[in-house]
């Protein structure tokens, strides 16, 4: 326990110190989301429809962009190896990378999403729930995109490979994660789209870390 | 000893002369089967009373799509085996089944397209059977991706084998999630074989190309076998013996 709150101040340090790596996805996400109404139309009616779709679209395409990070820079100067080899569990090391992770990049993002629905047209009794489902559906994708950046930590062109990978894995989070906004937006009843979406969260949060564990193992040896 | 079969499998030798063996016989029994199947098929069948001829395709799609998953299941059952037995030779099975596994999903695809553009006016539609058999095209490529991105072939079987473990928990849940999915979309104006049976003309080539396409699969699986096997040992004294004595 003592180990993951240091892993996670560590993290979180490094992370203030560059605060242009940490900014990145952020902003990406915000210009990708602009970018729909001058594509598409200003009309707030018809943005309204699509927001479910752009807001996950373009919070997963942050989240995949800062993935790389997650272990390569460590790995990269050897700092990785170190811990891997001083880690009473590498169980704790993975949660802790993971909770960074996603402090830096899905919660800042579940919060920007009211802003950029804002723009969107979606109205403000669904913010809530807009964030709530971006919380818990970036938890997800970060659980997920840690396997998927252990698994291409020595490969050639990891990058590129770390996209491959994660975004199949990513499907049903999408699906379920979207389809919990658009019923919030459109007012409906979302409590089984919130279920379902919890669901593959606390599944990935109980088996993810598991073999990202095992894989960061073979990574590192 | 009980478990001495189980040994002998995780050794290459043994296995090679067992592929070579069963070759033979799994490429003739597959050149029969399929041809007797193409011909209840094509030839022997009657049309049927609503799609006529075009439902056809259904003895080249049916089968690849059952193998594409059949193909993913052996692949991770493979890679799981060489994980926790440490058995090389498993994790060449696994490596063998990607490609013939992509390619049966990509036909599937494929007729399926085919089939959709008379029967239901698009090449294309969001039906959840098609968005899966999407899914998995991608963990194939995603598998086979990161095999190639790796030089040292141990990691490259063990990171791999990992992924396989992974993706077979997650087809489950995109199967359940697309479905789901779809069932809140619009319903498309599709229109499957409702039909709680088929009559035996259509069934029996239906099952006889089943039956061929596992069986090709099995023959082309012991020739891409024996291949990674060689690929991987051509350092060891038994294939240098074998090489030495062709």
């Amino acid at each position: 326990m003592r180990h993951f709150g240091l892993l996670l101040t560590r993290d979180l340090r490094l992370a203030v110190r560059r605060p242009g790596q940490t900014l990145l996805p952020i902003g990406f996400f915000a210009m990708v989301t602009a970018l729909f109404p001058l594509a598409l139309s200003p009309r707030l009616e018809e943005l309204r429809g699509i927001a479910p779709g752009v807001l996950w679209v373009g919070a997963l395409l942050a989240a995949l962009l800062s993935l790389d990070h997650l272990l390569r820079d460590d790995a990269a100067d050897g700092t990785l190896e170190q811990l891997v080899a001083a880690s009473e569990s590498l169980l704790s090391l993975v949660l802790a990378k993971v909770a960074a992770h996603w402090l830096l990049t899905g919660l800042p993002l579940a919060l920007l999403a009211p802003l950029l629905g804002a723009g969107l047209g979606v109205p403000v009794t669904a913010m809530p729930g807009v964030i709530l489902a971006l919380v818990l559906g970036t938890v997800c994708l970060s659980l997920l995109g840690a396997a998927a950046a252990a698994l291409t930590l020595g490969a050639r062109r990891g990058g590129i490979l770390l996209t491959l990978l994660t975004l199949p894995l990513a499907v049903p989070v999408v699906i379920f994660g979207a389809r919990a906004t658009k019923l919030v937006i459109e007012g409906a009843n979302a409590a089984g789209a919130f279920y379902l979406l919890a669901a593959v969260t606390v599944l990935a949060l109980t088996l993810a870390p598991l073999a990202t564990a095992a894989v960061l193992r073979i990574a590192v040896e | 000893m009980v478990f001495t079969w189980f040994h002998r499998l995780g050794s290459p030798p043994h296995i090679y002369r067992l592929s070579e063996r069963l070759s033979p016989w799994l490429t003739w029994s597959t050149a029969l089967l399929i041809a007797a199947g193409l011909y209840g098929g094509l030839v022997s069948s009657p049309p049927d009373y609503q799609q006529g001829d075009g439902f056809r395709i259904i003895y080249v799609h049916a089968p690849s799509a059952w193998l594409s998953l059949m193909i993913y299941s052996c692949m991770a059952t493979a890679a799981a085996v060489g994980l926790i037995w440490r058995m090389k030779v498993a994790h060449a099975v696994a490596a063998s089944c990607a490609g013939v596994g992509a390619a049966f999903t990509a036909v599937s695809l494929i007729t399926g397209m085919l089939w959709g553009k008379p029967m239901w006016g698009a090449y294309w539609v969001w039906d959840p059977r098609l968005t899966a058999q999407l899914i998995l095209l991608f963990l194939f490529f995603g598998y086979m991706a990161l095999r190639a991105s790796y030089d040292d072939a141990s990691r490259a079987d063990r990171l791999s084998a990992w992924l396989a473990v992974i993706g077979i928990v997650n087809v489950p849940i995109v199967k359940f999630s697309v479905e789901w999915w779809n069932s809140l979309h619009q319903a498309p104006s599709v229109m499957k074989l409702a039909r709680a049976s088929m009559p035996a003309s259509m069934l029996v080539p239906l099952l006889l190309m089943f039956a061929g396409f596992t069986v090709f699969f099995l023959a082309f699986l012991s020739v891409r076998l024996r291949a990674e096997i060689l690929r991987r040992e051509k350092h060891s004294a038994w294939v240098r013996e074998m090489v030495a004595n062709a």
